[in-house]
């Protein structure tokens, strides 16, 4: 089988699920509870994919001191709590990352 | 505030994301290579499937030699959380004709929509709602130029970028400093600490639905907290 079918159903699979809920917007009318959930779409999702990059290691979770990533996340979600800069907390997580590496 | 400022927000917005994303563009142009997927092909599956963990997974399965049908469905549930993503742009779009429907459904991807995300929640002093696709349009545009270049460098080059520089890690510091500052509320705080406990449980589940059904955890929690106090 050809590698563009593939690619091809793929990217209509891809395409068809992140337009779904933009085509059908005033074609029906979602429920109450539905509408509810909506505005904790960005925080639900974004730290979905967050959390597993800082806690986990090779499928395990890891609370050390050896756990870089976790411990330079920390300071970057204090930093961010603080200062709501993007480019501060970005800056103080790399930098946290490369020097407790050195540790 | 302008269409081109809007757009210009939007750009401006995606590009610390883009220091995360580069670096996986450009080891997806190396394995897919390595799976025996032709150059032409892995670089215009970028911007036919333009979705990359989907991409990653696909080039692994087309190098097994996996059925169409096996394929499809694992990324339809890789990709399943963009169905949030858009129900959650859904209403803000509803006006537009729709060619824009179409194009900004094409460009939502998690690091466009956590980038323009901050700038569409209404509040005073943000930029009118009439701008949204126009923020959108500029971090979709960002992101998917991005994601273009990265991958014809991961197929030219065809070498892993040193792993120490940890790159990388742009893109979950880039996401604490887009998701930090919006948790403003006790049922916030709640759907963060539910999703991301829910994510790290579920983290062995395949095809990433671990990442979904954590996200679906969050969106109960905080909501159940907020219907608990009406």
């Amino acid at each position: 089988m050809s590698i563009w079918a593939l690619m091809i159903v793929c990217g209509l699979i891809t395409f068809a699920i992140r337009y779904s809920f933009i085509a059908a917007e005033g074609h029906f009318q979602p429920p109450d509870w539905f509408v509810r959930l909506l505005p904790f779409v960005p925080v639900a999702a974004l730290t979905a994919l967050t959390a597993p990059e800082l806690l986990l290691v090779d499928g395990g979770i890891e609370l050390g001191g050896g756990n870089v990533r976790l411990w330079a996340g920390a300071m970057a979600i204090l930093a961010a709590a603080l200062w709501r800069n993007t480019v501060l907390t970005i800056g103080i997580g790399f930098l946290a990352f490369h020097l407790l590496q050195r540790l | 505030m302008t269409p081109r400022q809007a757009f210009l927000l939007g750009l401006r917005s995606v590009l610390p994301l883009l220091l995360g994303v580069a670096p996986f563009g450009v080891i997806y142009g190396v394995i897919a290579l390595q799976s025996g997927i032709p150059a032409l092909a892995a670089v215009a599956m970028s911007s036919i499937v333009f979705a990359g963990s989907a991409q990653f997974l696909l080039a692994q399965l087309a190098g097994a030699g996996a059925p169409l049908l096996l394929s499809a469905g694992a990324v339809g549930l890789i990709n399943l959380r963009h169905a949030l993503y858009s129900a959650s742009v859904a209403p803000l779009l509803a006006r537009l004709p729709r060619r824009w429907k179409l194009l900004l459904a094409y460009l939502l991807t998690d690091e466009a929509y956590a980038a323009a995300i901050p700038h569409l929640l209404p509040a005073p002093g943000r930029p009118r709602r009439e701008f949204a696709h126009w923020i959108l349009f500029g971090s979709g545009f960002g992101l998917w130029a991005g994601w273009q270049v990265s991958t014809v460098a991961g197929v030219a080059i065809g070498a892993q970028l040193p792993a120490g520089l940890g790159l990388d890690f742009a893109l979950p510091l880039t996401f604490i400093a887009i998701v930090v500052p919006m948790i403003d509320s006790r049922a916030l705080l709640v759907t963060a600490l539910a999703a991301g406990c829910v994510a790290i449980l579920l983290a062995a589940l395949p095809y990433k639905l671990g990442l979904f059904l954590a996200a679906l955890a969050g969106l109960i929690a905080g909501a159940a907290l907020i219907g608990r106090r009406q």
